[in-house]
């Protein structure tokens, strides 16, 4: 009786109670959603332009911003640190490509998938054979402080965090829509030979794509860095962002944050007003739960492409 | 052609191979082998290097400065668990058999991995030291005869917090106080404490689990610092789940020194990443912190200088730093009690418990070995594992962690003590362990 009342009528209760309580779970929730999207934005464009889930997009933001802190530790200013990231970046999907990639050209997606979890391994151990494994701290000097706008309690550095990520998603969404390359992009992730056969060079559209998903993978460390501080667990972001994938689509970039926004927002209510009930600490199940429930309903999630395959 | 080059690169490999294993070989006949379960890689890394680097300079120490304990040297291999269970017991067993008398101590730093070696230590005979970690009701030496729980327990720490609280508020009666946990066996240790407690001085416990690895905590936050608004916050916390708290906690306005960590929340890791918002932060520890005691002067002396240190040199008496090489001198000064007694030679696990629980290390002892004021004297025995461990509360500057307190002995008579007892008697009764008899 008392989980009935817990799980049914107190949640609704307590909104009524306090509706500026709230409004600032959901505010929390949108915005820590943008941080999940950032990250989510890096699986979506190698899915988007090549059709295989990159298992490596975490280890690329925590090799990203190993490089990031690394150089800035080492007395590089931050724009320069910055630059000297990117490079790498650049070598590194250049290296992708021509060690990893090149070889399995036309191999089925289960193949390529299995060759972006070697990738993850080595990243992660490349990456701290470099570094280390301490923990860096990261302070580009965002605030950190928080703010209140109309009662309603926000963090400052989660409002530049949202910032940051609807840039992104506007410059991606312009590159692939306005740009040459953007739409041989989209050539590419819709069939390779086709596209190879009206001249897009594959080779030279995978190493874009994944230099753009490595530079998604930076801004997201830098953001996640300034956060947690630039260590391992880095790695482990990409669990927040699959559940943004499944709801958002594996194959829009606005899927990711419209994703991103609803499990953010989604398991911050739950595990303020539903954890109780439950038992507490629902806040990341919850996340895959609401994914999978809309998995039901939408296999291709809120955005993605409808396959239609032909028997 | 190529035959030739593999022949003569294979040549080359043995000789090399034979060279390099000719010290250790000869050491490993008549050294104390001890086996180092520790984790340099994964996610709990940041905490596990510093930790491993002060255990094993602890170890070099010995044998660079007195040809190892009274005479005997270490030999010492580490093993990456990685923190995670299957792998530490895998290295237990790939560990437990080296040296002359197998891997006669262990020490697993993962609540986890004591709780999946228990049972085989005490099939292999081999004493097993979890300071400041692993089973509280292990310190009843009556049921648990291979598990040393000495300087202190979790239970111990959350009593010792408790005191801490209850000394700043006068009266906890009518306190609300919230615990932010790990959501794993490790975070759940002190609950049943804190429950006691609560109803013991009327104060009011809310539990806010965070499950692993604890990198997003904002709900969890805003309904600590937004709705609940507790006097205190105490957290079991490791790894980025603790810089993570300090953070959202700083967020939502909660005060820095209100908030107490246990020690696996208290080290520069966890405060570093959230830069000036820990400042004020409190943490509970069984040590002290920096390098101004005598045994880091013999460290630096003997190894940095010479470049044979585990750690960078600035890292030298960081809190994990200090924490590896304490739990090294409880298991060093175990192993020369028990030399004591049968002899200059490396020990058996049997010899070895002896040594611990004769172990006595009291002031004149502890400024002996250049540990005085590091940490508090300790006693152990057949029934108390334990040894009477004290704790100290340590607040960040900012910039270090300063103690705010006096040692607080944990109140174990008539409290803990038959907490122990009555856990330990269940855990006798599952096991079907006949408690031994401890005079």
């Amino acid at each position: 009786m008392d989980f009935l009342y817990n799980f049914f009528i107190s949640p609704f209760v307590q909104i009524a109670d306090a509706p500026l309580f709230f409004v600032e779970v959901l505010t929390g929730g949108l915005l820590s959603g943008v941080m999940y999207s950032l990250v989510a934005l890096g699986f979506v464009l190698i899915f988007k332009a090549s059709g295989v889930f990159n298992f490596a997009q975490g280890a690329m933001v925590l090799f990203a911003a190993l490089f990031f802190a690394g150089f800035m530790d080492k007395g590089v200013p931050w724009w320069g640190s910055l630059i000297l990231t990117i490079g790498v970046m650049v070598l590194l999907a250049m290296a992708i490509e021509r060690i990893v990639l090149r070889p399995l050209v036309n191999q089925p997606h289960i193949i390529l998938f299995m060759a972006t979890i070697g990738v993850t391994y080595f990243l992660d151990g490349f990456g701290q054979t470099i570094w280390g494994s301490s923990v860096r701290v990261l302070d580009i000097g965002l605030p950190q402080t928080p703010l209140e706008i109309g009662g309603v309690l926000v963090n400052k550095f989660d409002i530049i965090a949202a910032v940051v990520a609807g840039s992104l998603v506007a410059a991606l969404a312009l590159f692939f829509q306005k740009t040459r390359i953007g739409r041989a992009l989209r050539a590419v992730a819709d069939d390779h030979q086709a596209a190879l056969s009206v001249g897009i060079p594959l080779k030279t559209i995978w190493a874009i794509v994944w230099t753009v998903a490595g530079l998604v993978g930076l801004v997201a460390g830098v953001m996640w860095g300034s956060k947690l501080g630039v260590q391992f667990s880095l790695a482990m972001v990409a669990l927040k962002a699959l559940p943004v994938l499944i709801l958002g689509g594996f194959t829009s970039v606005p899927g990711a944050i419209i994703g991103g926004l609803i499990i953010g927002a989604g398991e911050k209510i739950a595990e303020v007003y539903w954890a109780d009930a439950i038992g507490g600490g629902i806040e990341d199940w919850f996340a895959y739960m609401l994914a999978l429930m809309f998995l039901l309903f939408r296999p291709q999630g809120l955005f993605g492409d409808k396959i239609i395959e032909r028997v | 052609m190529i035959f030739k080059k593999l022949a003569l690169a294979a040549v080359g490999a043995t000789l090399a191979a034979s060279a390099l294993s000719a010290v250790p070989a000869q050491a490993q006949e008549n050294g104390q082998f001890v086996p180092g379960l520790v984790y340099r890689t994964g996610p709990y890394a940041p905490g596990g290097i510093p930790w491993a680097d002060g255990f094993a300079d602890y170890v070099s120490l010995l044998n660079a400065r007195d040809g190892g304990i009274n005479g005997v040297p270490l030999v010492y291999e580490e093993c990456d668990t990685a923190y995670n269970n299957d792998k530490g017991v895998e290295c237990y067993e790939k560990l437990k058999g080296k040296g002359p008398t197998g891997g006669a101590s262990v020490q697993p730093l993962s609540t986890g991995i004591t709780y999946a070696l228990m049972d085989r230590v005490r099939a292999d005979k081999i004493p097993m030291i979890t300071s400041g970690y692993g089973r509280a009701d292990a310190s009843d030496g009556s049921v648990f005869e291979w598990i040393f729980t000495a300087p202190v327990t979790y239970w111990a720490g959350a009593d010792a917090i408790v005191q801490y609280i209850e000394a700043q508020e006068k009266d906890l009666k009518g306190k609300k106080i919230a615990l932010v946990y790990h959501d794993s066996a490790f975070g759940k240790e002190p609950i049943k404490t804190l429950q006691a407690l609560a109803e013991k001085n009327g104060f009011k416990l809310d539990l806010f689990p965070v499950p692993h690895p604890g990198l997003e905590q904002k709900a969890t936050w805003l309904k600590i610092g937004r709705q609940l608004k507790p006097d205190w916050v105490i957290m079991w916390g490791w790894g980025v789940m603790n810089s993570t708290a300090i953070k959202e906690a700083a967020a939502v306005g909660f005060p820095m020194n209100k908030f107490v960590g246990v020690w696996w929340s208290g080290s520069e890791v966890d405060v570093r990443p959230a830069g000036m918002d820990a400042k004020g932060y409190l943490a509970a520890q069984f040590h002290g912190a920096g390098a101004n005691y005598k045994v880091h002067e013999d460290i630096v002396k003997t190894l940095y200088e010479k470049g044979k240190g585990a750690s960078d040199r600035d890292k030298v008496g960081d809190i994990l730093y200090n924490r590896g090489l304490i739990s090294a001198v409880i298991m060093a000064e175990g192993i020369r009690t028990a030399m004591n007694k049968y002899g200059n030679k490396p020990m058996t696990g049997e010899q070895i418990r002896w040594g611990l629980e004769n172990l006595k290390l009291d002031d004149a002892a502890l400024d002996k070995l250049g540990l005085k004021g590091l940490m508090a004297p300790l006693q152990l025995s057949c029934k108390d594992h334990e040894g009477g461990g004290k704790v100290v509360i340590q607040q960040w500057s900012g910039a270090a962690w300063t103690p705010v307190s006096d040692w607080i002995t944990p109140r174990r008579d008539g409290f803990l003590t038959e907490m122990y007892k009555e856990s330990a008697a269940q855990y006798a009764k599952e096991k079907n362990i006949t408690p031994r008899t401890c005079n």
